[in-house]
């Protein structure tokens, strides 16, 4: 297969292991060395894995702090260590990297391409991500402990944290760089290297969603960095960006963060929405409704993205008419987002539906991402936010478009691809024991926290008045039972790699449609290595 | 199997490179960080650090190069190298909009309301008193003490048309680059990069000046950070796309440039020419308006 891959004569002397299908031998040129889209995702999958872990551990001190009222296992510092340090490594260790090793693993699959367009970025992209976060749990251990001021690192208060914020903003110019670059892959890679016949308005959502996730990123991400760099200046070398004495304003800090920060929601959740697109239409064995709809909705978004900022920061005092438009545009996303969640039902209207799986985490994601979504729109209501902002009600909201969300579009995608990358199928029995688990304890663990928001309670506190006790409870055990349904899905997971005996076929499912279909399962080292002729017939949403 | 080249993408197999420059890079910031904690040891970690990320982009930039030169490179690769520049050169911009955005904020907002306009009003009654919103201003808390700025037709403007002659040498390069005249090539980027240098020359004088005579310091207030952030900054990648210059330069003696095929000439230009419109952006709003 791979022996169209081009060498040149004086490349041979190393590249004689790579003559044909076989993969690179030895631990170091196999994954360390590594230029393989499908190598790259995979690091990426098994590293977002395991900060999945370790942010799910960290969730849970959370959770057991808040079992009851008053101050039980940990220091209310350590507290504000574990809910900044749960945001950091879940969005950029745990949703992101997942994302991008989906990216990595599909997207030449789906386009016809070799590769990825810049493999040795490819590798780079990845490989900074564990020193990256090696400095950032690093910092858990310091004198000062890890950052505490939360993920959104406000001034004045981040600016007085003590040996780890050097750390941690170097950290996060790590991330950063990584995912600049691997997002400028991914946006080369669609444009320059799709197969003939692949028309953009053929490729499926997963692609076109990732297309414009990558786009935010290239645009965001560097206004995280310089928003950090200014911190960081200002903590070190005597700038006065954040203080009013010199002219400054600490709340210049929350625009610029939160410029980068509403985007940022987008990147982790367009891709699901990809993901969804992709699952739905398999199960109901129906063309995707409304495919250019969806494309368009999913740039109006990401266009809407960059206008909204404000609205997580209303109770800071703005101007009126500030607040007044980013209602407003706030409110705007709702269409796109409708529009969307009304295709897939449109999509699954009349299919002859199976439940396997993945089409159970996708009817999932669709229901309970839209309780989000509603949820998120009370709090764009800018005099409703005065109430709510900072309260566990915004802790709901945001759980629910990210856990139900981005995390179970991600456990579909799992499920809906493992099989074809790994070659065997998972147990169907303790995937679906997973997914009603997972989907009754998620809402043990986020609905309630709903009424604690909008009875008062405050976000980011280790304790809280007797009231708010029982629900506090409930939530608490639905966590602890959530965390704990997570490691079936770990099991789910080796189990189908490593001791799976039923072997998957090349299309996986009944009604799968695209071109990583046509793959076998597991693919070629090399995906196509002769770009395939793609016809109409061939893409999902086609009738 | 070896010679489908023509029509093929290239996929290079293996690679240390990332992971020399991941590698150099853990070394350099954590090395920083250690450094601005205080560290004695730290500081020369971090030149290990910056040394080892300079080692891997000889490495990978000489691979790149050597592979090009070995034919290995179709058009679509081209193309896929071609929209990386682009895409970086737009991170780049996105860069510089917040630290440009930030002056905005100042000027047109934090600064007015800290004076009383719209509803900073008991924001200065109470707070700061009789401060009297200008700019520049080093804030109500007169921080970094008294200073005086630049004047723009000064150094400034002798350096706005440096860059901008820079803009028009490099540009002659590529055409006689185009016709093959490799001599007129070289003249030109030549004169481009001593250009480059020389703007980095006044501008290290006038960083001095407003040390030593101005007052002017990163503590100025709100002036002095947003002034030294974006010169700065954007000091850093004249530096930067002078070192690139120089590289290309060296390679334009070599003979590697083909009159169809040298990418690697055309993204240090739109490097160039980006760092141009930056300091266009500069000059108008830090140090003329």
């Amino acid at each position: 297969m791979s022996s169209d891959i081009i060498h040149n004569e004086q490349h041979l002397a190393h590249a004689d292991h790579d003559d044909h299908d076989h993969k690179p031998t030895g631990f170091l040129n196999r994954w360390v060395f590594t230029t393989n889209h499908k190598d790259i995702g995979t690091l990426y999958l098994v590293m977002s894995l395991l900060m999945f872990l370790v942010g799910g551990v960290m969730a849970i001190i959370i959770r057991a702090e808040l079992f009851m009222p008053g101050l039980q296992l940990v220091e209310p510092d350590f507290f504000n260590q574990m809910t900044t340090m749960h945001a950091l490594v879940m969005v950029f260790g745990a949703v992101m990297p997942a994302w991008v090793g989906f990216a990595n693993w599909l997207i030449p699959m789906m386009i016809g391409a070799p590769d990825m367009a810049l493999p040795r970025l490819n590798n780079w992209s990845f490989w900074i991500l564990p020193f990256a976060f090696t400095m950032l749990i690093s910092t858990l251990f310091m004198d000062s402990g890890g950052p505490a001021a939360g993920w959104t690192l406000y001034p004045p208060l981040v600016l007085q944290s003590g040996t780890n914020f050097a750390f941690v903003v170097f950290a996060i110019h790590m991330m950063g760089i990584s995912s600049i670059m691997g997002s400028i892959n991914i946006i080369a890679t669609i444009l320059n290297m799709r197969a003939p016949g692949m028309t953009l308005l053929r490729m499926p959502m997963f692609i076109w969603t990732w297309l414009i996730t990558a786009y935010l990123l290239i645009a965001v991400m560097p206004v995280l960095a310089g928003a950090v760099t200014m911190l960081l200046t200002d903590h070190f070398f005597g700038t006065n960006f954040f203080n009013a004495a010199g002219g400054g304003d600490p709340v210049l800090f929350q625009h610029i963060f939160w410029f980068f920060g509403h985007p940022e929601v987008y990147i982790m959740i367009l891709p699901a929405f990809g993901v969804i697109s992709e699952i739905l239409p398999t199960f109901a064995r129906k063309p995707l409704f409304g495919y250019g709809s969806m494309v368009y909705a999913t740039g109006s978004i990401a266009f809407l993205s960059f206008i909204v900022w404000a609205h997580h920061m209303f109770t800071v005092g703005m101007p009126l008419q500030g607040e007044l438009f980013f209602m407003y545009a706030t409110m705007l996303i709702s269409v796109p987002t409708g529009v969307k969640v009304f295709n897939w039902v449109s999509t699954m209207w009349q299919g002859s539906m199976t439940f396997e799986t993945p089409m159970l985490f996708a009817i999932g994601f669709v229901v309970l991402f839209t309780i989000g979504g509603l949820s998120g729109l009370m709090l764009a209501i800018t005099a409703a936010d005065f109430q709510y902002h900072d309260t566990y009600f915004v802790v709901a909201h945001f759980h629910y478009v990210l856990v139900p969300g981005a995390v179970f579009a991600l456990m579909a995608a799992t499920y809906f691809w493992l099989p074809k990358f790994s070659g065997n199928m998972y147990s169907e029995k303790w995937g679906k024991i997973h997914f009603w688990l997972s989907a009754v304890f998620v809402n043990v663990l986020f609905f309630p926290q709903h009424y604690l928001g909008l009875a008062g309670m405050p976000r980011r506190i280790p304790d809280y008045s007797p009231q708010f006790a029982d629900f506090n409870m409930i939530s608490s055990i639905g966590g602890f039972a959530f965390a704990a349904t997570q490691l079936i899905f770990v099991g789910v997971i080796l189990h189908c790699i490593f001791k799976s005996k039923v072997r998957a076929t090349s299309a996986v499912w009944a009604g799968s449609r695209g071109l990583e279909w046509t793959l076998s399962s597991p693919p070629p080292h090399h995906s196509f290595t002769t770009p395939p002729d793609v016809t109409q017939n061939m893409v999902k949403h086609a009738e | 199997m070896a010679q489908h080249a023509e029509g093929s993408y290239y996929v290079p197999h293996d690679t240390k490179w990332p992971m020399v420059g991941s590698l150099g890079m853990i070394i350099m910031l954590a090395s920083a960080a250690n450094w601005m904690n205080g560290s004695a040891m730290a500081q020369w970690t971090f030149w290990l650090g910056l040394a080892t990320i300079i080692f891997m982009l000889f490495g990978w930039f000489g691979e790149v190069i050597r592979e090009s030169q070995a034919g290995l490179y179709n058009a679509q690769v081209d193309g896929s190298f071609r929209m990386g520049m682009s895409w970086f050169i737009y991170s780049e911009v996105m860069f510089f909009a917040v630290l440009f955005g930030a002056l905005f904020y100042a000027r047109a907002l934090s600064v007015p309301w800290l004076g009383g306009s719209g509803t900073g009003a008991s924001t200065n009654e109470l707070l700061w008193q009789g401060y009297v919103p200008m700019w520049p201003t080093n804030g109500p808390g007169n921080l970094g003490g008294e200073f005086q700025t630049i004047p723009a037709f000064g150094i400034p403007f002798i350096n706005t048309l440096i860059l901008l002659t820079s803009g028009i040498t490099i540009t002659l390069a590529h055409h006689a680059l185009i016709k093959d005249q490799r001599r007129e090539l070289v003249t030109w980027l030549a004169a481009t990069v001593l250009l480059g240098f020389i703007f980095l020359v006044f501008q290290v004088g006038e960083y001095k000046e407003a040390y030593t005579e101005l007052g002017l310091t990163l503590g100025s207030g709100i002036y002095g950070a947003t002034f030294f952030m974006l010169t700065g900054f954007h000091g850093m990648h004249v530096t930067l796309g002078a070192i690139m210059l120089t590289v290309i330069l060296v390679r334009s003696i070599k003979g590697h440039f083909k009159p169809k095929h040298h990418f690697a000439f055309e993204a240090v230009a739109w490097y160039w020419h980006f760092v141009d419109v930056v300091w266009l952006g500069l000059f108008i709003f830090v140090y003329a308006l």
